[in-house]
C-alpha cells in the first residue's frame, strides 16, 4: 500500500511529468516562465488545484451520476481555481498582475480535468491527493526550469537578483533580449523534450 | 476606424494568441497533422471566438463589472469574481447553440465544423481571449474585432504549421527530437517570424 502511494506522488515527476510527456496542459505554461517567481506561483497554484480538485472528486466519486460528471468536475475546479485567484490577488497582488488571465486559464487546463477523469474517479482520495500533489510539482518543475533558463539568461538575473557579475558585461557580455520573447520558449520546451527523450531512451536501453 | 484596424493587425500578427500567448496550444499540437482539419478547426474558432468575445462582453459589462447592476439598483455589488465561471459558461452554451444553429440551416457546413464544435468548448484560446477582453478594457465595437482577429490569427498559426508539418515527414530529425520537441521548435521559429510585425502602426 505505502509503495503504491510513493509511487503515484513520484512517478509524475519524472517518467510521466505532465508536460513532457502528456503534452497537456503546455498552455497556461510558457506565458509565465520570464521570471522564476511568478513561475513559482504559478507552479504552486496549480499544485493546489489539482490536489484539492482531486481529493474533492475522489471523495464524491461514488456519488457523481455518471451522465454530468463533466459539469460536476468543472464546477469544483472553477471554484478552486476562483479561490486561488481570489487569493493572490488579496496577498500577492503585483505576482497577480504578472500572472494576470493565466491563472484563471487552469480552468481549461486539460490536466486539471484529465487527473479528474483519469485517476480521481476510479482511486480513492489519498491516492488521488497525492497523485495531484505529483503531477502539480511535476508541472511546476518543468516551470521553473523553463523561467531559470530565461531569467537568467534574458536579465542577467534570479529572483530579480543580479547574478552575472558586472566584468562579464564590462568584457563585452550582453543579455539576451530573445530570452524574454515567446518564442524562446518554444524552443527551450522543445529542446527540454528532446533532452528528455534521449536521457529516458538511454536508461531503457 | 484606425485603432481598430490597429487591434485588429496587432491581434492577428505581433500579439496572436497562439504564438504570443501559448494560448489553444492543446488542439493546436494535435490537430495540425493534417490541413484540412486544421483549416475546419480554424474556421470554427473564427466562428466561435467572434460570437463569444461580445456575448461575455455584454455580460461583463451589464452583469458582473463592479458597479454593473446599476440599472437594477444595485450600484455596489461587485460580481466580478464570477467571471471565471460565467465565462465558461457561456462558452459552452454558445458552442451548443451554434453547432444546433449550424446543423439546422446548414447541413453542409456542419459536416465540416460538427467534429470540432465540442473541442472549442474546452480550448483556452477561447476563455483567454475573453480574460484578455476585460483586462484590456475594450469597448464593445473593440471586443467584436478584438475576437475576429485573435480567432484569424489562431487560424493562421494552425493552418501554417499543418503546411509545415507536411514538409516535415520527409525530414530525418535526430533521435528524441521527432514529434512533439520538433513541433515546438518549429512553432518557436514562426512565433519569430510573426514578431516582425511588431511595431507596425498604421
Amino acid at each position: 500500500m505505502k509503495s503504491r502511494a510513493i509511487k503515484t506522488l513520484v512517478s509524475p515527476l519524472w517518467g510521466q511529468n505532465p508536460i513532457n510527456v502528456q503534452m497537456l496542459g503546455i498552455c497556461s505554461a510558457l506565458a509565465v516562465t520570464i521570471g522564476l517567481k511568478a513561475a513559482i506561483v504559478m507552479g504552486l497554484s496549480m499544485t493546489f488545484v489539482l490536489s484539492a480538485s482531486n481529493t474533492l472528486i475522489s471523495l464524491m466519486r461514488k456519488i457523481i451520476p455518471k451522465n454530468i460528471r463533466l459539469i460536476v468536475e468543472l464546477a469544483v475546479i472553477s471554484t478552486l481555481v476562483i479561490l486561488t485567484d481570489e487569493f493572490l490577488r488579496a496577498y500577492f497582488y503585483d505576482i497577480s498582475k504578472q500572472l494576470s488571465v493565466f491563472v484563471g486559464l487552469i480552468i481549461t487546463n486539460c490536466i486539471v480535468l484529465g487527473r479528474a477523469e483519469g485517476f480521481a474517479l476510479s482511486n480513492p482520495p489519498h491516492l488521488a491527493f497525492l497523485d495531484g500533489i505529483g503531477n502539480g510539482l511535476g508541472y511546476g518543475s518543468v516551470l521553473i526550469v523553463v523561467a531559470f533558463i530565461r531569467e537568467l539568461f534574458g536579465s542577467g538575473t534570479i529572483f530579480g537578483i543580479h547574478v552575472i557579475p558586472q566584468a562579464f558585461y564590462a568584457a563585452g557580455y550582453e543579455n539576451m533580449g530573445f530570452m524574454l520573447l515567446a518564442p524562446a520558449a518554444f524552443i527551450i520546451i522543445g529542446l527540454l523534450v528532446w533532452g528528455g527523450n534521449v536521457l529516458r531512451n538511454r536508461r531503457s536501453g | 476606424m484606425l485603432d481598430l484596424f490597429n487591434i485588429f493587425l496587432n491581434s492577428v500578427f505581433a500579439g496572436n494568441i497562439l504564438l504570443a500567448y501559448f494560448l489553444g496550444m492543446c488542439s493546436f499540437v494535435a490537430v495540425s497533422k493534417n490541413i484540412e482539419t486544421a483549416i475546419g478547426l480554424g474556421f470554427a474558432v473564427v466562428f466561435v471566438l467572434s460570437i463569444t468575445t461580445p456575448v461575455n462582453w455584454l455580460i461583463y459589462h451589464f452583469l458582473l463589472a463592479p458597479g454593473a447592476l446599476f440599472w437594477a439598483g444595485f450600484p455596489e455589488i461587485n460580481l466580478g469574481f464570477l467571471k471565471l465561471v460565467v465565462f465558461i459558461a457561456v462558452i459552452a452554451a454558445m458552442v451548443q447553440a451554434v453547432e444546433m444553429i449550424i446543423d439546422r440551416f446548414s447541413p453542409a457546413l456542419y459536416a465540416g465544423l460538427g467534429v470540432f464544435l465540442p473541442l472549442i468548448a474546452v480550448n483556452c484560446a477561447i476563455l483567454g481571449v475573453s480574460l484578455f477582453m476585460v483586462e484590456r478594457e475594450l469597448t464593445f465595437v473593440e471586443s467584436v474585432v478584438y475576437g475576429f482577429g485573435s480567432g484569424v490569427g489562431w487560424m493562421m498559426a494552425i493552418v501554417a504549421m499543418a503546411a509545415a508539418r507536411i514538409r516535415l515527414r520527409y525530414a530525418a530529425p535526430p533521435k528524441g527530437l521527432e514529434g512533439y520537441g520538433l513541433t515546438m521548435i518549429v512553432t518557436g521559429l514562426m512565433a519569430m517570424a510573426f514578431l516582425l510585425f511588431s511595431g507596425i502602426t498604421i
